[in-house]
This record gives C-alpha cells, structure tokens and sequence, in this order.
C-alpha cells in the first residue's frame, strides 16, 4: 500500500471529525449562570444529604476568590463562567433493571459509537457505567461486581448509599481548593463514577465508562473517585467521544484515585472530545485534575490517548507517599489543526525506594501546538527514589510546535533521576536503513510512525487498545500500517 | 529605604557625575524607567521560581564606591593567570586600577568602557553595538545599562588576533561595609578575527558584595570567541551575570563557565543566532557546598537554518548548596537542520542539598535534531569499592571519580595553564591532592 509521510499529513489534516453527530434527547436543564442557588439546586436534584451540599458551598467559596491560571503554553477564548448551564440529564428516568427500559435513541447513540451495551455485556465482560451527559444510564454487570465486594456506581448514588466512603476520601487526594478547575468541579459537579475495590480483591474485569457531552451550552463536569483497598487490584478505563458543536464546550472533570497498601490502580483514558474543524473553530476546553495517593507498596499506572479537545490541560499525577510505592505515566498525545495541548505528569516521592516511570510521545501536525510539562519532585525523606523519564517529539510539518518542560527537584542524595527528551521528524537515516534491507519508503514510514507510539499503546488493556485505535482514526496503527 | 528606592535616587546623584547630552544616556533613562516599573525579579516569576533576592534587598550597599584603593601586585598575584603573558583590565571597587592593568591599543582596542563611551572615536561602535543584544526587558539587564559607565571595552577589527588572552579582573577591597558592582562590558570580534577573555571576580574580605554585571559580546562572521569565566569568590560575595551574545554567520562562540564559590550566584547566559552555520557552546562546571546557591539560566535562540549549540553543565552540590539548572532552546520556524543538544548531569553528596533542573525545549521548526539529557544520580559505589579494594582512600577515590565526572568540560579549555589552575582550584574544593600532575 503507497503511503508517504506527505499523505498522511495530508490526511491528518483534512480528517473531519467522525464522531460529531448530536442526538436528540429532551433534557432536564438548570438555567445559565452560577451562583449559590444553583449550586444547592444541583445538589437538590442529586438528592444530596446536607454534608455534600455544604461541601460544594466551600468549594464554590474557594472558587470565588480564585484565578484562572495562565501558565500553561496554550492560548484562549477563556469561557464565560456565567454563560454555561451547570447541569443537564437525560429526561428518561436513570435506575433502569434491563436495557429494554433505556431510551432507544440513547442505545442508538451508542451504537453509532461503536459501543452497544448490550454486545459489550455479553462479549468483552466490561461492566459498562454509561456516563451520558451527567447521569449514570445504564449499569451493567452491578450484580457479578456486587458478589465480590466491588462497588461500582455513579458518585451521586455512592454518595447516598456509602456516605461514609465517599465521605472519607472526596477531595482527599485533589483538596476543594487545589486548582481554579478543581474548585469549580468540586462546586458543581454533576455525576462521575464511584468505585471501590474491598481489601484482598482483584477486579475480574475492566471497568469501563464512557462520557459523553451532549446537551448544547453544557459543561461536563465529572468526579471520578477509586479506591482501591489493601491488596486490591482494578484496571479503569475511561474513553470519550463528543459530538461536532460550533461554541466551545468546557470539560472541568475530576479524577481521584486512592491505593491503599499493596493494591493497584491501573487507568487508562482514550480522550476524543471534539477538537474543533480544520479552521479550528468549536471544540472541546478540556481542564482535568487527575491525582493519585499511593500508600506502602502500592502502584499507580495512568496510560492515555490524548487525540482530541481544542485546549488540553492535564496533568495525571501520582503522590507517591507510601515506601516502595510505584507511579507509572504512559502518554500519546496527538494534536492536529489548531489543537493545543499542555498535557504531563507530577511524581511526588515521598516515600522511601519509590519508583516512577514517564514515557511520553507527542506527535503534533498541522498548526497545532504540543507541550510535555512534567514535574519530577524528590523530597528529602525519600530514600533511593528512582525516576526515568522520556519525552519524545515528532513534527510534522513546519507549522506545529512541540514543547518540553520538565521540572526536576532533588533534594534528597540517593535520589536518581534520569530525563532525556528528542524532538525530530522521521530520520532520513531511519528511512534508508529500512530501504536497505528492502523496506520501501512507505511502509517504513508506517514502521517508524508505528514504532514511536508503541511503547503507549502496549500499556493499554487489550480491550481498550482496540478502541483506541479505532477512535484515534489518524491511527498510527490502522492507517499507517 | 528599600535597595530599589535607593537606586532609584542614586540614579540623579549619577547623573551629575555623567554627560548626560551624550545619546548614550538615553539608553541609560530608557533602562532606568524600565527598572522602575519591574523592580527586582521575585520568585513568582518563572525565570526567579528558583533563586530568591530577598535577602539581597535588605542590605544597605554602597553604590558610588569611594576613590580608587591600591592594592599591591603580589598581594592578588594569585588571582591573575601570572603563568602566561596577557593583556589585564583590572579594577578595583569598580574603578580601573591602570597600575595593575595592561592595556593596548595596538592593532586592536583592549581597554576601557569609560573611555569608549565617551570619546568621539569610539562612537561609531558604540552607536552600532552598546545595549543592542542586552535585554530591554529584563530588569536588572536594565539596572544594569541605566548606571553602566565602567567596564572593559575590547574591539577585535578584521582578521586580527591579539597576541595573548586577555584578562577582566574585579577585586573588591572591603573598603565599603558593603557594596554594589555593575560592571559594563563590550566585546565585539569583527570578521574572522579571533579572542580570548578569562573574566574572574574575587572580594578580598568577607564584606557583602553583590556584582550586577552586563557582558555584550558580538561575533561577526567565522569569528571566533572564547570566553572563560571563574567564579571562586569568597561566601559573602553574591554575583549575577547577564552574558548577551550575537552571533553571525560561522562564528564560533564557547563560553565555559567554572562556578566554586559565591553566596549566591546566577549566570544568565544568553545566545542569538543571527546567521547560519553558527556553531555555540556553552560547558560548565559546578562544585559547592555550604549554603551555596548557584543558578545557571542558559538561551539559545536558534533564528536561522543550518545552525549548532551544544551545552553540557555539570553540579556537584555538597552540604547545604542549591543548584538550579534551567536551559531553555528555542527553535524558530525558518531554522530548519538545527542540531541542539543539552545534558545536564548532577551528583548530589549531602541530604541538605537541593537541585532543581529545568531543561526546556520550544520547537517550531521540523526537520532539526534536538535532544536534551538531565541525570540526577550518586557516584557508583561500586567504583569506590575497586579503587578501595586497590589502596586508594575512600576520599581521593570519591575525588577522582568527581573529578573524572568533571572532566569532559576541562576537556575543551583551549588555555592549558587555565585549565591547571582550574583543576587545581576543583582538587582544592574536594580537598585533595589528587596525586598525578594535572
């Protein structure tokens, strides 16, 4: 199959986005605007006890008196806080026992998605807790998770049913006041998923939930929380799709996962939002507070896939506190257009022998803009931590940019650190290698391309990896190979 | 009366000390109305995130030094390169000391900014170089430009090389309980034309001393420069340094920089690459212990196609010391075929010392070839085992190891005799006779 390097920017730039399609359900929205009062209304609906009502007052409080920030390498219409509804459901009612009683064109939505609840319940035995636009839909598999201790639900539901957990760790690992974002989220947060993995478990599947942004004029604003308890091990995946809107949508979401001693967290997030069309109008602003707590012995692995969104900011992290603890950071971002992305990690070592790994690939095209900003922080009670990090660029095209910066702080002698970033195009060298052991210029591309992002890909589960490849679409995979 | 409140009336005091209708002392209130605005540079900023001057602003410096203090050649012998002939601008509490000076005009102008900046012959040259590479923007580059009147002037024409290096010597005496330097210079190499310059800064009390200086140098085309720096001073002498440096096309440009000593010292090294074919180095060394603050903040702007930088720094950082490292590359669109490299290597020997590093990478152009390197690490153990397991004490052992780790920058100093000196200045700093000739 001929396929240059000059045909794949090509199509990278003219790839419209497939997903961009709007279904029409009726919704149940809050006015536009902020303020107290709707703050308590959104915790009214939820059917929220006092506690979390005062919770998000403090949070609203905070967020008040804060700024929003303007470090990160990207450039925006910053959006008006006033002019966005802070809730929205789908009309039919949630609780549903079968799919029979879901909304058919809510099942169609997933359909065209590629997602059939029904297909997936059966054949992949991923217990799916559909996130369509802020309230859980469908819950799948609740029962064979339900015979294991695990608790998998939507956080409004944990937050009546296991008050005590939620209680305990909401906001313990990204604090109310942390960030402008996280503030905001921790305000008016509409729904997310709750997990709970109990002592000595290991999660016979891939937890799964899928958002989506549907309603016009409303900002997603989720709340993940997972708490894996000692010895405990689960593996969730978080995958996005949105449809094609012309204003820019915000995404304000919240992720909070806890590893108690010895258990494992692993999360993987393929992020396809809307990236806006080729003259980079619309898209998706995409604020995310991810963090992780590591207690003893425990790890926490984030793998992502970062494709869409107009703006990107993200910075999955891990406070590695416990002794012997593990952080890991695997990342693809791809940008295209006008796309920007300001996305990396933190590893916080606390802990005594605690270990972190960051593998990072940026591939920007077009005239977009790819930044890597990384923190890498030993304290000085953190004996023999160890850190590699590696951050790879590939440009394509003179109009993109690609950017590193990685901040490294040691304060403790036995700490090791290792950091190297590149930045290139495909090596001519790389090519006449291959075309001297008889690979043509095309599939060597292919190889190269392939090669580069691979060391990510692999991270995903298998499940997931296939999605991946199939939602990327400018797949490095499928359409280079 | 806060430090900026001072210079800021100290700047009128200065000005009935200056010509002030000489077009060079426009640029002087241009820099002070900028100081004025910016102040200080606190930690809030990204660039100061790291080094504060906090404690700086609280003492009460002397700004306008008193009348020149002699000082008697073989009592700072020492401090000068005496193992080879060169050509000395040497001042004393910022003033030129023309007793220990050697200065020439012979072929090639080595001497005085004070003299360049306000004699008619110079000003063909200052009119096209002074203040043109040196930041507008950044504050203390500002301070610096709105009082800068002394400082050394060399001027290499066409095709010429001096016949020796050339040496910038500030002593500080303790005369003042405390003092403030901003010493000005301008370096400019015309057309394949070649120099050498080994700038040290020494105070010879333990008197506060903070030095503000201001470093202009312009390569023109296949110039070459090469610029040493020694910073060894004593602990209660604080030092930033703002290098500028214009490069045109196939120059080549290294600046090495050996940071020792010093309470705090900050090295803002700053490279423009106004042409292709430019080749710019920048290595150096750091060794320090104490409370020691060292910050090395390095640019490369890379503007045209077909263009070098390669830099290499490595930290030692004992006892309490803070290292920073931030090296920032940016590549413009045009300038296409750039190969950048960076490494950064730091050892950390104490608990109570800090490092921070920042290697940072702006890309906008494709086909380049950049990469930067950073390793935090200790000296493997299982080296010292072998050298103890062969009769070599743990703390030579340790010694030759950093030494060995220290080495690929001495490798390219072009002046043996400096590179003995430094050498000898590192096995004193490890506090070892490192037992074969260096």
């Amino acid at each position: 199959m001929a396929y240059t390097e000059e045909e794949l920017k090509k199509e990278l730039e003219t790839k419209e986005y497939e997903y961009g399609f709007y279904t029409d359900i009726e919704s149940d929205t809050l006015p536009v605007g902020l303020n107290e009062d709707i703050v308590i209304a959104i915790s009214k609906k939820k059917e929220e006890p006092e506690w979390m009502t005062l919770w998000r007052l403090e949070a609203f409080k905070y967020w008040k008196e804060m700024e929003e920030p303007e470090w990160a390498n990207v450039n925006y219409k910053k959006p008006d806080f006033q002019a966005i509804s802070y809730y929205s459901a789908p009309n039919s009612k949630p609780k549903y026992e079968s799919l029979d009683e879901v909304d058919p064109e809510l099942l169609e939505t997933f359909k065209k998605l590629g997602i059939s609840v029904d297909e997936q319940k059966k054949l992949a035995g991923v217990a799916v807790d559909i996130v369509m636009d802020s309230v859980s839909v469908a819950t799948t598999f609740k029962k064979t998770l339900a015979e294991k201790g695990i608790i998998f639900c939507s956080i409004s539901e944990a937050i009546k049913e296991h008050p005590e957990l939620v209680k305990k760790y909401i906001g313990s690992v990204v604090p109310k006041r942390d960030n402008f974002y996280a503030a905001l989220n921790s305000a008016v947060f509409s729904d997310g998923s709750f997990c709970y993995i109990p002592k000595g478990v290991k999660c016979p599947m891939e937890l799964s939930t899928y958002f989506r942004i549907n309603q016009a004029g409303t900002g997603q604003f989720e709340r993940t929380l997972v708490i894996a308890d000692e010895g405990s091990y689960v593996s969730y995946l978080e995958g996005c799709t949105a449809p094609s809107r012309d204003e820019n949508q915000l995404h304000a979401a919240v992720v909070e996962l806890i590893a108690l001693d010895d258990a494992e967290i692993k999360y993987s997030t393929v992020q396809n939002w809307f990236p806006g069309d080729k003259e980079g109008k619309g898209g998706v602003f995409n604020f995310v507070t991810k963090r992780g707590i590591c207690e003893k012995n425990a790890k926490i692995s984030w793998t992502q896939v970062e494709t869409g969104s107009a703006v990107t900011w993200k910075y999955p992290s891990c406070i590695l506190k416990g002794d012997n603890s593990i952080g890991e950071f695997y990342s693809i971002a791809v940008t295209n257009n006008y796309q920007q992305a300001d996305t990396g990690t933190k590893m916080v070592h606390l802990g005594k022998n605690t270990r972190s790994t960051i593998i990072s690939k940026g591939i920007s095209a077009g005239k977009s803009q790819n930044s890597y900003r990384g923190l890498v922080q030993v304290n000085s009670r953190a004996e023999n931590a160890r850190n590699f990090s590696q951050c790879d660029s590939l440009l394509m095209g003179n109009e993109c940019g690609a950017h590193t910066f990685p901040y490294i702080e040691a304060k403790n002698k036995t700490a090791q650190i290792e950091h190297e970033a590149t930045t290139s195009k495909i090596g001519e060298d790389q090519i006449f290698y291959c075309n001297q052991r008889g690979i043509d210029t095309e599939k060597a591309i292919a190889l190269i391309v392939n090669g580069f992002s691979k060391e990510v890909l692999n991270k995903l589960p298998m499940e997931f990896a296939v999605e991946a490849q199939k939602l990327l679409e400018i797949s490095l995979e499928g359409s280079v190979g | 009366m806060d430090l900026k409140d001072k210079l800021i009336s100290s700047f009128m005091a200065f000005e009935s000390n200056v010509d002030i209708e000489n077009s060079v002392h426009d640029v002087r209130t241009e820099a002070m109305k900028n100081f004025e605005l910016k102040g200080f540079p606190t930690k809030k900023e990204e660039a100061w995130k790291y080094t504060s001057l906090k404690g700086l602003q609280k003492i009460d410096f002397s700004i306008f030094p008193k009348e020149e203090n002699a000082l008697e050649y073989k009592d700072v012998k020492k401090y000068f390169l005496h193992e080879i002939d060169s050509y000395k601008i040497v001042f004393i509490d910022g003033i030129y000391s023309s007793y220990l000076s050697e200065t020439t005009h012979d072929g090639v102008d080595i001497c005085l900014m004070s003299s360049a900046l306000t004699k008619p012959m110079y000003k063909p040259v200052i009119d096209v170089y002074f203040n043109k590479v040196a930041s507008k923007d950044e504050s203390l580059t500002s301070l610096n430009t709105a009082f800068s009147r002394e400082g050394a002037y060399i001027y290499i024409p066409k095709n010429k090389m001096p016949k020796k290096p050339v040496e910038i010597i500030h002593f500080a005496t303790g005369n003042e309980a405390s003092l403030l330097l901003q010493p000005r210079n301008l370096i400019v190499v015309e057309e394949n034309a070649e120099l050498q310059v080994i700038e040290r800064h020494q105070s010879l009390t333990s008197n506060e001393v903070l030095t503000n200086s201001v470093t202009e140098i312009f390569a023109a085309d296949s110039a070459i420069v090469d610029y040493y720096k020694i910073q060894n001073d004593s602990e209660s002498a604080s030092f930033i340094d703002n290098t500028y440096i214009d490069q045109k096309n196939k120059s080549v440009v290294k600046v090495h920089t050996f940071s020792f000593g010093g309470k705090l010292t900050r090295n803002n090294l700053n490279f423009y690459q106004n042409g292709e074919y430019i080749d710019s180095t920048m290595k150096g060394v750091t060794i320090i212990g104490n409370k020691q603050h060292v910050d090395h903040h390095t640019l490369v702007h890379h503007i045209e196609p077909n263009c070098e930088s390669h830099q290499d720094y490595k930290g030692i950082y004992g006892e309490n010391s803070t290292g920073v490292f931030n090296g920032k590359i940016i590549v413009d669109k045009i300038a296409q075929k750039t190969n950048a490299f960076q490494q950064n290597n730091n050892v950390l020997v104490s608990d109570k010392a800090t490092i921070n590093s920042k290697p940072q990478l702006e890309i906008f152009a494709d086909d380049v070839k950049c990469s930067h390197g950073c390793t935090i690490g200790q000296l493997d153990e299982d080296a010292l085992f072998y050298m103890q397991s062969r009769g070599i004490p743990k703390k030579e052992a340790r010694a030759l190891l950093m030494y060995a780790f220290a080495n690929n920058v001495l490798a390219s100093v072009r002046i043996p005799e400096l590179k003995t000196r430094i050498n000898k200045i590192i096995a004193k700093k490890l506090g070892v006779n490192l037992g074969f000739d260096l």
